[in-house]
């Protein structure tokens, strides 16, 4: 109990079939206030779905989803979700192609959502100061007047994640950040999440090994929906069922 | 496009307020100070022709608002604008008072023919104008409020929403077609006598009408940038682009799409109520669904998502209509077929597009752009 009052998110017995084939299968999982943590795991692990279901895109069949101990995020939709202090990137980068790099950042700047609210806004200056940072963190304040469709890949996932952080969320769902990103890319992309984790709490699905080690987390690895081992990246690739998992087939 | 997002109008923007206010003065100025033999004569029946085409620029206008800023392809928008209609036609019907056929000061003829003893219910109220006003934006405004809270919150989007509104605009025209419903059946409303006490055959009311038209139009306009413009324009267009991140950054789509929805149904219904009494008549037909598609056509081919472009499109097409449905009828429906067609295939952003692009090319795309080979090479092999 004293585990599910310190945990920010906490998932247990959690199961999701669609039409028989069971993506999650009694998934538990304890993520601590502050901490980062990496989950890996083959192709159709449950890696996406688990995020789906954390933001309110999936219900669960079974299972218990709490955010801080008390949120029930199984009865909550994703607008309310994402009000609680959860944001969440996609694996493919999701941004308003038409939109500026600069609107981009404004619309997910933390402020109230409702529809007059919106109406009626006006920019404030230190909501200016915060894109201002946000855009200089993801190294896109010379291209803030473009659209966003016009990006690289690799900028369009700087854009989302710095999405995230004008969000500012207590928790971050990071799903595959590095993914179709250059060596170099991936380097600053683990950098910046090392950065981002020093203040907020984040969950970063990923494939790729070298990215994982970069963040030096504990990880996860979930496998046919649910937890295989978790540890350190040096424990649980020395798991036998870990290598079966990865290597065996 | 992306110069466009400042609070200004943009240039295609007072322009239009421009022409449209210089119309408002100048067609009953040139119409009712000239003599018929002078060469700046506008006879009678442009004024009220174009009355009609300011009316469907307003429509055209609020599919924009709904389609080209948030996604929502309503087929069934010419519903809000019959609705409009039958408010004013029904304040009209009874402005006739015992002017009618049969005589009788408070049931319109086809309720006497009818053999109806008393007014329905629902009209009561509809003598006074400023009641039918209200009830031209309330009425249209209410349905697309309980229809969108239904379609929106089950989450019903693209093409199925577009089927639905125009399983609604047919559903309101079999209704309406129904003498049982007290609005005068197959016939429609008609043979309107004044408004305000206003003869509506007089060249001055026509005038002023075609004044009011283009006021409510350039208002619209104003209501449509100042929506587009703000923050919730934003939000519309984040809607439209990327509809679940938008939901995943905390905004409730639901509600926004309710709310621009509900706004443009009763843009709709005030184009309809300008309508009815320059063209003397509202019948069921107005709810025929090509109705509604032709505005979307109307929309397409004057820019979607452009507003501008939309008031353009009414009109360019429904002056072609006039002059097509005089020369070969037979071939309008062809002609709007193929244009509709042309459009998509070879002006994507409509005839304003075609304005725009010679003006200011976008920016070159990645040439700026950093970007190391090796990444193009491996986002191919991730692909």
């Amino acid at each position: 109990m004293t585990e599910l009052v310190k945990s920010l998110l906490y998932l247990d017995g959690v199961t999701v079939s669609f039409d028989g084939f069971k993506a999650l299968n009694n998934l538990s999982m304890v993520v601590a206030r502050g901490e980062m943590r990496a989950i890996i795991g083959p192709n159709g692990a449950g890696k996406t779905t688990m995020m789906d279901v954390i933001t309110g895109k999936t219900r669960p069949d079974k299972g218990d989803v709490l955010f801080e101990g008390s949120h029930d995020l199984t009865k909550l939709d994703e607008a309310a979700i994402a009000e609680l202090g959860i944001g969440r990137k996609f694996q493919r980068p999701t941004v308003f192609d038409s939109h500026t790099v600069l609107d981009n950042i404004l619309l997910a700047l933390k402020g109230p959502r409702g529809v007059f609210a919106s109406l009626f806004a006006r920019l404030t200056g230190d909501e200016r100061d915060r894109i201002d940072a946000v855009l200089a963190t993801i190294r896109l304040t010379d291209r803030r007047h473009e659209p966003a469709g016009l990006l690289s890949h690799g900028q369009k996932q700087w854009l989302e994640i710095g999405m995230l952080l004008a969000q500012d969320p207590a928790l971050l769902l990071v799903d595959e950040p590095a993914a179709g990103m250059t060596d170099a890319e991936t380097a600053e992309t683990a950098a910046l999440l090392r950065r981002i984790a020093e203040t907020h709490s984040v969950v970063v699905v990923e494939h790729d090994m070298t990215f994982v080690r970069d963040l030096g987390v504990r990880v996860t690895v979930l496998h046919e929906g649910s937890v295989l081992a978790e540890g350190s990246l040096d424990q649980v690739s020395a798991d036998d069922r870990v290598i079966e998992v990865y290597l065996g087939r | 496009m992306a110069r466009a997002m400042p609070l200004g109008l943009g240039r295609s923007g007072v322009a239009f307020l421009v022409i449209v206010a210089a119309a408002g003065v100048l067609v009953p100025f040139l119409n009712l100070a000239t003599s018929v033999d002078s060469p700046w004569h506008v006879p009678t029946t442009t004024v009220v022709l174009f009355g009609k085409y300011l009316c469907f620029a307003l429509l055209a206008l609020s599919i924009d608002l709904v389609w080209g800023y948030c996604g929502i392809l309503s087929l069934g928008h010419g519903a809000f604008f019959a609705l409009g209609g039958y408010a004013m036609g029904m304040h009209l019907m009874r402005e006739i008072g015992s002017r009618g056929v049969y005589g009788n000061p408070v049931l319109p003829d086809f309720m006497v023919f009818l053999n109806w003893k008393e007014l329905p219910w629902y009209w009561f109220g509809f003598d006074q104008f400023w009641f039918a006003a209200i009830m031209a934006l309330l009425v249209p405004g209410a349905l697309a409020f309980v229809f969108g809270a239904f379609a929106f919150r089950s989450r019903v989007t693209g093409v199925y929403l577009s089927i639905i509104t125009q399983a609604m605009t047919f559903a309101l025209m079999l209704a309406f077609f129904r003498n049982d419903m007290g609005l005068g059946g197959n016939n429609g409303l008609t043979d309107f006598k004044d408004v305000l006490g206003f003869d509506l055959q007089k060249s001055a009311t026509r005038c002023g009408l075609f004044t009011l038209s283009a006021a409510a139009l350039a208002g619209g306009f104003l209501v449509c940038r100042a929506i587009v413009s703000s923050k919730l324009g934003k939000v519309l267009v984040a809607v439209r682009d990327a509809e679940s991140r938008t939901r995943f950054i905390g905004y409730r789509v639901e509600r926004f799409k309710l709310f621009v929805f509900a706004v443009s149904a009763m843009m709709a219904g005030l184009a309809g109520a300008l309508y009815v009494p320059q063209v003397g008549i509202i019948n069921p037909g107005e709810f025929a669904p090509a109705n509604s598609i032709e505005a979307v056509i109307w929309v397409a081919v004057g820019g979607r998502g452009t507003l501008v472009g939309a008031a353009l499109g009414a009109v360019v097409v429904n002056v072609g209509k006039s002059w097509f449905t005089g020369a070969l009828p037979e071939f309008w429906l062809f002609a709007l077929g193929g244009l509709f067609i042309f459009v998509t295939l070879f002006l994507p952003k409509g005839l304003l597009g075609l304005v725009g692009t010679r003006r200011a090319r976008p920016p070159e795309p990645p040439a700026a752009m950093p970007a190391p080979l090796e990444s193009v090479v491996d986002r191919r092999a991730a692909e």
